[in-house]
């Protein structure tokens, strides 16, 4: 019991960072972007290319740090895939979606899912279709709790690692979007365009955030469900379903709503996969968002209009 | 005289699959060119027709829950009686909220087709799908061109049928209420027009054109797997409805043609040039230039080769 719990939290935090991103854009850029989960895809490629080629310059980084499964290496890669998703975000917008924009929501959404497949299989074609590892090291899980006690609980620190990392990640962001200019202009935005315009809000240099927002959390989720599952080219496109039932089960443009979701979305996989096994994974996200559409479409804490 | 019956059985067999793309496709341009709909999930219920209509019509066999061994055409009813039924359960759900909702139901309801399809196994045959799929007139045709000319000409009569009544529908009172709710929801509303009610209908008839062409597909091929219904699927009947002009049937069926063609093109040429080992990527290539080809015509061109015509 704890630890369908505790699989459904690491699981559920993985979503929520990249759900976080696409609920942005959803209630920002105004549209539903599908090619938001190739950004996870190739945040954790890029971070997987930067460690092999880090490790190889210098074994020290290539040594684990402390428990981890993973050295300064990856550390570094992590940030550098950041950097890299980030712009890979703004680069589609300059080249496509900008472009686009002008014709509505609804061309922007058939130019994702176009962006999408191409992302994928460049990313197939790049890498290649077997399952990727960052490293090959096993680690022992440690005992948190005995069996008597509930069932018992076992984490590695890995995903301890990444349980705490996306809580500070989250309240960065929150903190960023309360207290700095750019923070509440992006709010303003969201809320109502025009009347942020007139306000003398820059809309593009909020658009510019928010898809370099959404790039360095999608990084961050893609190298964490790297570390914890494992890479495919696929796995942008796999996640893409938990994302969106977790934005609308959080309510587009709420962030705590968005990490809420992801957090719900995370255990029910995990229910899923004890109950009915774990080739339905998948069909436990379809299932929330189903039934959120039945029970409350606007989602826990959504828009009001 | 070898080399003709060579050429003439590649052909039937190019537009059967290019006919078959394009009753989809009739579906689509329904939904998305006449009403504004956008369905992500046309994979799905393009799988979910075939399946349908291939798990009726199988001969009893090892493997397989069903093997009710009914008519070809019974399947084909059946298909399209499924997949307009899953339209109308994703309808009521999705229709009446904001427009992105039903895009991303749909990509949910296709993501669970294809989990279905590969997981339960008892019915579905998992993985390796279903075989046998009774291909008919087939008994007195033989396996030959002559059956593959006979099948063209059916699959031909199913389009111009379905072409025939779409004309009808949309240039009918019902066809100017699609496209008023298309333009201006709240006008049509206000002009007493239930747009909720004309959605569902228009999305409806929609997916049973998806079924039925995933049937006839079915039977023609004698062999589905769940690996023939990806999202590249979706993407490819997007791209043809996008390239030909959405709005405009006519338009629907040239754009099956033409990327159907580009793409068999592109899958020959690299089917030439590129050594056997990698061939696998050389595909993800050729998923990589059809992306940007509507990317490129939704840029360039954003009504199509024959967009719609709107009359004055």
């Amino acid at each position: 019991m704890l630890q369908i719990m505790a699989d459904g939290l690491i699981m559920g935090s993985i979503i929520a960072l990249g759900a976080i991103g696409l609920s942005m854009t959803l209630s920002i850029v105004r549209f539903s972007n599908f090619s938001h989960g190739e950004l996870l895809g190739w945040g954790a490629y890029l971070a997987l290319v930067a460690s092999t080629a880090l490790n190889a310059m210098n074994t020290a980084w290539a040594a684990n740090v402390g428990p981890f499964s993973f050295g300064w290496g990856l550390m570094l890669s992590l940030l550098l895939a950041c950097v890299l998703t980030a712009l890979l975000a703004l680069a589609l917008d300059r080249i496509l979606f900008k472009r686009l924009r002008k014709q509505g929501s609804i061309t922007l959404v058939i130019a994702s899912f176009g962006a999408a497949l191409a992302l994928r299989n460049l990313l197939l074609f790049w890498q290649g279709g077997i399952p990727r590892y960052y490293s090959e090291n096993l680690q022992i899980a440690m005992v948190l709790v005995p069996r008597s006690v509930g069932g018992g609980l076992r984490v590695t620190p890995d995903q301890i690692f990444v349980l705490t990392l996306a809580l500070v990640a989250v309240t960065g962001l929150h903190l960023f979007l309360r207290h700095s200019t750019l923070g509440r202009s992006m709010r303003a935005t969201a809320l109502n365009p025009a009347l942020a315009r007139v306000t003398g809000i820059d809309p593009e240099r909020v658009l510019r955030a928010t898809w370099l927002i959404g790039g360095v959390l999608a990084a961050i989720a893609g190298v964490f469900a790297g570390l914890t599952v494992q890479m495919r080219p696929t796995m942008g496109v796999d996640l893409l379903l938990p994302l969106f039932a977790a934005v609308i089960l959080g309510g587009v443009g709420s962030i705590w709503g968005a990490v809420l979701g992801g957090f719900i979305v995370g255990l029910s996989e995990s229910v899923a996969v004890t109950l009915v096994g774990a080739e339905y994974r998948s069909a436990a996200a379809f299932v929330v968002l189903i039934a959120i559409l039945m029970l409350r479409p606007r989602g826990l804490f959504g828009e009001t209009h | 005289m070898q080399e003709l019956d060579g050429l003439l059985s590649y052909a039937s067999f190019f537009l059967v699959f290019a006919a078959t793309y394009a009753i989809i496709t009739l579906g689509l341009n329904l939904q998305w060119g006449y009403t504004g709909l956008f369905n992500v999930g046309v994979a799905g219920f393009v799988a979910l027709g075939a399946y349908t209509s291939a798990l009726l019509t199988i001969p009893v066999q090892a493997g397989h829950l069903t093997g009710l061994n009914l008519p070809v055409a019974v399947g084909m009813l059946a298909a399209m009686a499924l997949t307009g039924l899953v339209g109308a359960v994703v309808g009521l759900l999705a229709l009446r909220l904001r427009q992105d909702y039903l895009a991303i139901t749909t990509f949910g309801i296709a993501v669970t087709i294809q989990l279905f399809a590969n997981n339960a196994k008892a019915l579905t045959g998992g993985p390796f799908g279903v075989q046998f799929i009774p291909k008919p007139m087939q008994s007195w045709l033989g396996t030959g061109l002559v059956w593959t000319l006979a099948y063209l000409a059916m699959v031909l009569a199913i389009l111009g049928v379905a072409y025939w009544a779409l004309e009808k529908l949309v240039n009918s009172p019902w066809g100017r209420v699609l496209r008023a709710i298309r333009e201006d929801e709240d006008a049509a509303n206000a002009l007493g027009k239930a747009s909720f009610v004309f959605r569902l209908q228009s999305f409806v008839i929609g997916s049973m054109l998806m079924g039925l062409g995933g049937a006839v597909y079915a039977h023609f091929v004698g062999f589905i797997a769940p690996d023939d219904f990806l999202p590249i699927l979706t993407f490819q009947l997007w791209a043809m409805l996008i390239v030909g002009g959405s709005g405009n049937n006519r338009g629907a069926i040239l754009g099956a043609l033409v990327v159907w063609g580009f793409w068999t093109a592109a899958g020959g040429l690299m089917r030439g040039w590129v050594p056997p080992s990698e061939q696998a990527r050389a595909a993800a290539l050729q998923v990589v230039l059809i992306g940007c080809l509507i990317a490129l015509m939704l840029v360039l061109r954003p009504k199509g080769i024959w967009g719609e015509k709107l009359n004055p």
